[in-house]
């Protein structure tokens, strides 16, 4: 026996960038979250060559779960040419070796910022989702120690007294994007915030969402086949962006999510979120064979 | 036949701590009541007639001795009987009549007069014609009905008190002093109700200042003044 | 000549609130010790007591708030069985929530001042599992008006309403659900006089109307002697005498009593 037996190589880097106790410490969190859905777990959020608010939850979710033969599709508000969305792509990619793609029926792993793509994902697909604030009583109670509690005892009377109030204020729900909702009957999360639009696309859903805050130290997630319900009044049904309609300017795609773009004469000009799917809009109707995907909205409705 | 009441060496006293003193209100009195039997008590001022009245309706307690009333449910001891079962006998066997009207902040006079009836189970309309029957009885004016009898004068409230306590026939009525600040005609309506129940089988004990104005009613008559000594001069306790 | 709780009965009736034995000591103050009370049906129960008698700290323990020593405490409705001392965390709120009304002296304790009153009212219905928005605003609405709170301030922060007010979204709140049992510590005191008569008379009327079962805590006689039909006093965490509340007003037995009652003119 030797000292050279017994020690590794040395490598300035572990394998997709984090160390392996901390890997060990995500998945160990990740799987809490899974057994207990929609309830937060704290866990020990490591340092990444990124500020803390920019998505360090979600990255170390992907670090963790990464292997090289994973494809990676990394979007930020739908798009997957913004800035952020590209370097944390080219740093995914480069600790880990895994191809990276842009089309959502290709990719293994999906982390976003605050939007679902338009394509249904699959059983074997994870979306990682960039959390900023996971507790969705921090307006009702901004003490954490007490909304634990609330959360343990199922105490949401004043999450529901909120909307209430907004109802009677307002005449209709103000929340637009986090909606807080009902995970497997138990739990109320915030689904990040992502708009309303989006929130359907999580229950019952095939595939596995994590959700990450690397600056608030919280995972939770949804498992394949669990309930996501919006909290809503009986008598005061859910209701989504009023997208139905629009059309994106770029590429004639009708009936999804929009990026409303002020015009200078103040009206306003729209472009499909989900970037990809205007793309392959566009290369359809020049006549390549694209494969577009089942989306969840058809014809501007949520259809499951 | 049994006594609807039957008193066994009753005698109550008060103990005035602060004092160090005890007093004694009266000692080892004993009588039976049959239904429809009107018993006058009397005696000189403190003798302790209006003591002996609460004491049967438990707004005093009794120191020693039994008071057995026969009620609708058995025989029980007022003197021991278990609160709940007080409150049951009073809003339905046990009637206690003085001259202080409870009158409760908005609550019209009719509304007030018609209460034993509507909680003894009766129909609130019903309970309120009849309410009005009785306020016309005793020469309450008409417009005065739906009014606050907390606005009323003394006589007025008392006319309200008597015919909210006179509407449902009990089986004990107890009567304190009920002919104060009432007007002639009131009087004579009060002993003309007073007559139909005493008719119907009410058995009723009375304190009266004036017991001519019931001597057609009185069966029998006890005299509560101590032999001895008499008693001296004593306040009732506030209300 | 004293009275037993188990004197011999004539009627069946069944207390609603049945409490033995209590005692709590907070280390080697001993708040309550052995104090038995009931409560029948629809019937108001006055405590009354100075500062420092305990009546606040049984009242805590008749809300759940407060696990005593020793003690048990039942409340004879159709689910619900056993000792709630017993009850755990859940089955605790869950009695409450849905059971159980309470008054607090200090509304800060029993409302949320900053969101709305109808909000305050609809809090307690959304515990309970209530979900429609329309039936949440009539049932506000309604609890509201019975408690004789002006409607048209039914929107307002109860930080922006006078204390009388405030004890009127109180009792709305308390008397949303329909509870079996409503408890009041000190209703009323800290209001002004004349506010104070309108409260009493508001909480007189809501219990002739709906028979509602009330245990209310006073340290002023005059609220209890208004209120109540059966009176318990209490001293130095015991209970000196009980009865019904014309016959301890009246006749007075325990040396504590007479001096309480005299001391009024």
């Amino acid at each position: 026996m030797s000292l050279k037996s017994l020690t590794r190589e040395w490598e300035p880097m572990s394998y997709g960038f984090l160390d392996a106790s901390a890997k060990r410490e995500v998945r160990r969190k990740m799987l809490k979250a899974i057994a207990v859905p929609g309830c937060q777990m704290p866990y020990a959020s490591r340092e990444v060559p990124m500020a803390r608010g920019w998505g360090t939850g979600g990255l170390q979710v992907s670090c963790t779960l990464l292997n090289p033969r994973m494809s990676i599709k990394v979007i930020d508000q739908g798009a997957d040419d913004s800035v952020n969305a590209v370097s944390i792509r080219k740093f995914l990619a480069r600790v880990s070796g895994a191809p990276v793609t842009m089309n959502t029926l290709e990719a293994d792993l999906i982390q976003s910022r605050h939007r679902i793509p338009e394509e249904v994902l699959r059983a074997d697909q994870v979306l990682v989702l960039q959390v900023p604030n996971p507790e969705p009583l921090r307006s009702v109670q901004p003490n954490l120690s007490i909304a634990r509690q609330m959360h343990a005892d199922a105490d949401y009377g004043r999450m529901w007294l909120q909307l209430y109030e907004q109802i009677v204020r307002s005449g209709r729900v103000m929340q637009g994007a986090s909606y807080p909702s009902l995970v497997n009957g138990r739990f109320v999360m915030t689904p990040s915030p992502i708009p309303r639009w989006d929130v359907p696309k999580l229950n019952m859903a095939n595939h596995l969402t994590i959700l990450s805050a690397g600056r608030e130290k919280r995972i939770h997630a949804v498992p394949p086949f669990t309930r996501v319900e919006p909290l809503v009044f009986d008598d005061v049904p859910y209701r989504v962006e009023e997208h139905g309609a629009l059309v994106c300017h770029r590429s004639g795609a009708k009936g999804f999510f929009m990026n409303e773009i002020p015009q200078d004469d103040g009206s306003s000009s729209y472009e499909v979120s989900d970037s990809e799917w205007g793309v392959k809009t566009i290369r359809l109707a020049e006549g390549a064979r694209v494969e577009m995907g089942k989306t969840w909205y058809r014809n501007g409705e949520f259809s499951q | 036949m049994t006594h609807v009441l039957d008193v066994r060496a009753l005698s109550k006293s008060f103990t005035m701590h602060h004092l160090g003193r005890r007093m004694q209100a009266f000692s080892d009195i004993s009588f039976t009541l049959d239904a429809g039997e009107f018993l006058l008590l009397r005696g000189q001022n403190g003798a302790g007639k209006s003591t002996l009245l609460r004491t049967l309706y438990r707004s005093y307690l009794a120191g020693a001795g039994q008071i057995l009333f026969q009620s609708r449910h058995g025989q029980i001891d007022l003197a021991r009987a278990a609160d709940v079962d007080i409150t049951h006998l009073r809003r339905s066997e046990i009637g206690f009549v003085t001259q202080f009207l409870i009158a409760r902040p908005r609550v019209s006079a009719e509304a007030l007069v018609a209460e034993p009836l509507r909680l003894a189970g009766k129909a609130s309309d019903e309970a309120l014609d009849e309410a009005r029957h009785w306020l016309s009885a005793f020469g309450v004016k008409r417009d005065l009905w739906p009014a606050y009898p907390t606005t009323f004068s003394g006589g007025e409230q008392q006319k309200v008190n008597l015919a909210r306590a006179l509407i449902l026939p009990q089986c004990l009525l107890l009567l304190d002093e009920p002919t104060a600040s009432l007007d002639v005609s009131a009087r004579a309506a009060l002993v003309r109700r007073l007559a139909d129940l005493k008719a119907s089988g009410t058995a009723m004990i009375g304190v009266f200042h004036h017991p001519g104005d019931v001597a057609s009613l009185i069966d029998r008559e006890i005299d509560l003044t101590p032999k001895g000594e008499p008693q001296e001069e004593r306040e009732d306790v506030a209300f | 000549m004293t009275l037993s709780l188990d004197a011999p009965r004539l009627v069946t009736t069944q207390p609603l609130l049945t409490a033995r034995d209590v005692s709590k000591s907070y280390g080697a103050v001993q708040a309550l010790r052995n104090v038995s009370a009931t409560a029948y049906p629809g019937e108001v129960l006055g405590i009354v007591g100075e500062s420092g008698s305990g009546k606040s700290t049984f009242l805590r323990c008749l809300n759940l708030e407060e696990t005593p020593d020793t003690g048990s405490y039942t409340l004879d409705l159709p689910d619900v069985q056993g000792n709630l001392f017993d009850l755990d965390r859940f089955g605790r709120r869950m009695l409450c929530a849905k059971r159980i009304g309470i008054v607090y002296q200090n509304p800060h304790l029993g409302l949320l001042m900053t969101h709305s009153s109808s909000g305050n009212v609809a809090e307690r219905l959304l515990i309970a599992g209530e979900r429609s928005f329309a039936t949440l605003r009539a049932k506000a609405r309604g609890a509201l008006e019975a408690s004789e709170f002006p409607l048209e301030r039914m929107d307002a922060p109860p930080i922006e309403l006078s204390g009388g007010m405030q004890q009127r979204v109180q009792l709305a709140k308390a008397i949303a659900l329909e509870p079996a049992l409503l408890l009041l510590d000190e209703p009323t005191t800290g209001l002004d006089v004349s506010v104070q008569a309108l409260v009493l008379d508001t909480l007189k009327r809501l219990q002739a109307e709906r028979r509602i079962t009330m245990v209310i805590v006073s340290h002023d006689l005059g609220v209890i002697r208004t209120m109540s039909d059966r009176v318990m006093v209490m001293r130095r965490g015991e209970v000196v005498e009980a009865g019904l509340a014309d016959q301890v007003f009246q006749d007075p037995q325990h040396a504590y009593t007479q001096q309480l009652v005299h001391a009024k003119l």
